[in-house]
Parts: structure tokens; sequence; C-alpha cells
């Protein structure tokens, strides 16, 4: 019997992705949860810029690469022409919270019916390791060698508690990848984002706190630590808002 | 008995597999080198596996098959 083996909507392709970025693991979540739910024949992903971006050579799905930050927007256009396609879009943190915050709150606030699936792993990873929106509050990044001044640079903008604000989204999660537990519930965060919009319920986001040991500038399974003693203390995990919950 | 079967050389040798093993089944082969140059994974006593597959869960290549 088999346990486990690769799901068949990711390709079965080298990824570009450094050794143990957890990038893969998200990836492979996702991939799971479309043979799940049969949806690999009318899925449409749209790939961002970031690391992530290849994402199109890793999904067995249609995808479109999106301009920098604009994938909410591509999949605003992609779903409204084609309601019976499956629309989700893969972003980082830099993609999404940055220079795309405003497809993103937009997009929430018009309840459109896509999933977002939102990798934070507070900093500019393809770029080389610069600060990004979401770096913790003293965190030494390359553009803040003494640790991020929260006077001079602002603080970390916590996009699941800043979007619950909102009316508009339907289920936002804030998930984690470091250990076997957090990921049974991403992926079961991830398949409920995906259910709602087969069900046409609305706006899914997915927040998955993330790794990159490279630009962290430790080994995989101390970043995977640092997650747990740093990330999820300032990003608390859970579910932030859930219309069908009530 | 769990069986094990990696696909080597997608392996980027990152040891999250052998962390997370509760048998303590898995080792970062020293003495191997993969097409991409990594130190790829290898099971160094699989008699011990119980087929947990927390392994393969952790495995951001999706390197790894289970079979029990």
């Amino acid at each position: 019997m088999v346990v486990f083996d690769k799901p068949n909507s990711l390709c079965d392709v080298p990824m570009h992705y450094c050794p143990g970025c957890t990038h893969g693991i998200v990836h492979r979540l996702v991939a799971e949860v479309i043979d799940e739910l049969q949806i690999e024949g009318k899925t449409i992903g749209i790939a961002p810029v970031g690391c992530s971006v290849m994402a199109y050579d890793y999904f067995n799905c249609d995808m479109i690469e999106a301009a920098h930050g604009r994938a909410p927007a591509v999949a605003t256009g992609v779903k409204r022409a084609n309601p019976d396609n499956i629309v989700f879009t893969y972003q980082g943190d830099g993609d999404l919270a940055s220079i795309g915050m405003a497809e993103t709150v937009h997009s929430a606030a018009r309840n459109e019916n896509i999933t977002i699936i939102f990798i934070n792993n507070a900093i500019y990873g393809m770029t080389g390791g610069q600060m990004a929106p979401t770096s913790l509050p003293g965190q030494v990044t390359q553009t803040s060698p003494y640790g991020r001044d929260v006077n001079a640079c602002g603080y970390p903008i916590k996009v699941c508690e800043m979007l619950s604000q909102l009316d508009g989204p339907e289920y936002l999660e804030r998930v984690a990848v470091n250990n076997v537990k957090n990921v049974k519930n991403a992926k079961k965060a991830i398949k409920k984002a995906f259910e709602n919009q087969v069900n046409k319920k609305g706006f899914s986001l997915v927040e998955v706190i993330s790794s990159c040991p490279t630009n962290w500038g430790l080994t995989p399974s101390d970043a995977l630590k640092w997650i747990d003693e740093k990330m999820i203390p300032y990003y608390p995990l859970g579910v932030y808002k859930d219309r069908s919950a009530k | 008995m769990a069986v094990l079967t990696f696909k080597t050389d997608k392996c980027k040798g990152c040891g999250l597999c052998v962390e997370v093993c509760p048998k303590n089944v898995l080792q970062i082969a020293q003495d191997k080198i993969n097409l991409k140059g990594h130190h790829p994974v290898e099971a160094k006593n699989p008699e011990a596996c119980i087929g947990c597959a927390f392994c393969a869960t952790m495995c951001p290549d999706c390197i790894i098959k289970v079979e029990r």
C-alpha cells in the first residue's frame, strides 16, 4: 500500500529552490489538494514574481505569469471571464504585501471568488535577502544590517489581521510548515480555501509562515526552529475570518 | 515492513527528513554525490522504518515514496 507519493498535479522536475526551502512543501500541499478535489483539468494558477516565479514549471495545471504583485488582478480577470474554472495565486511577501498590496486589499474587499496562497518568510528571497514589509523588528537583513529599526522602517504588516477588518473576505487563516503537525494543518487550510472557491463562497487567503534558510543565514533545521521561536510569536497562527463558521 | 524509495538525483541534502524521523532511519550520505552535487539522503537502517511518512511530509523536494 502506498502511504505517500508525489501528487499528480506536481511535475516530476527538480525545483530550483535552495536546499531546505519550504516552498517545495507548500507546492506539494497545493498539488495534493488539487488532486483530492479532482480539479486539475480546470484549475488555472497565477505565478508571482519572487522566488516562486517559476512555479509555472512545477504545477501540472494551466499557469499564467503575472507582473510583480498583480497576481490578484490577473486572477480577478481570469475568474470573471471563466467563472467555472478554479483560479489560485501563489505569492510571496514581497509580491503580495509590498508592491501588490493594493491588488490584494481590493480583491479582498470585492470578495473575488479566488484562492490566494501567501508565503510569508519575512525577507525578500530572490533578490538576495533585503528587508521585506513582513521582516520582524530587529531582524538583520542585507538592507538592515543593524536590525530592522521600527522608527525608520515602520512595523511589519500583519496581512491576515489587516484583511480581517474588511467585510469582504470569506476565509483568512495563518498556518506554518515548520513541523509535521503544522504541515497537516496547513493542508487542511489550503483545502478549505479551494473548497470555498468550488462552492462559490468567495475570497480565501491562506498565509503560510515559511522559512528562508539561505537569507536568514541558518541551516534548514535551525530555520524551522527560528519559525517557532521568532516568527510564530509575532504572527500567531489561527483562523482570522471564516464567515461559513458562523 | 515499510519500504522507502528515494529519487536520489532530486535530493538537495537539506536533512529535514533526517531530523524528523522518529526511528533514526535516515542519514545524509557523506560518501556519495548526486547529479546536482549534493550529498543525498539514504536509509541507514531501513528495517526500523515504521512507514509514518514524516520524512516525506517534511521533504521540500518530494523525493520520498513510502509504502507499507
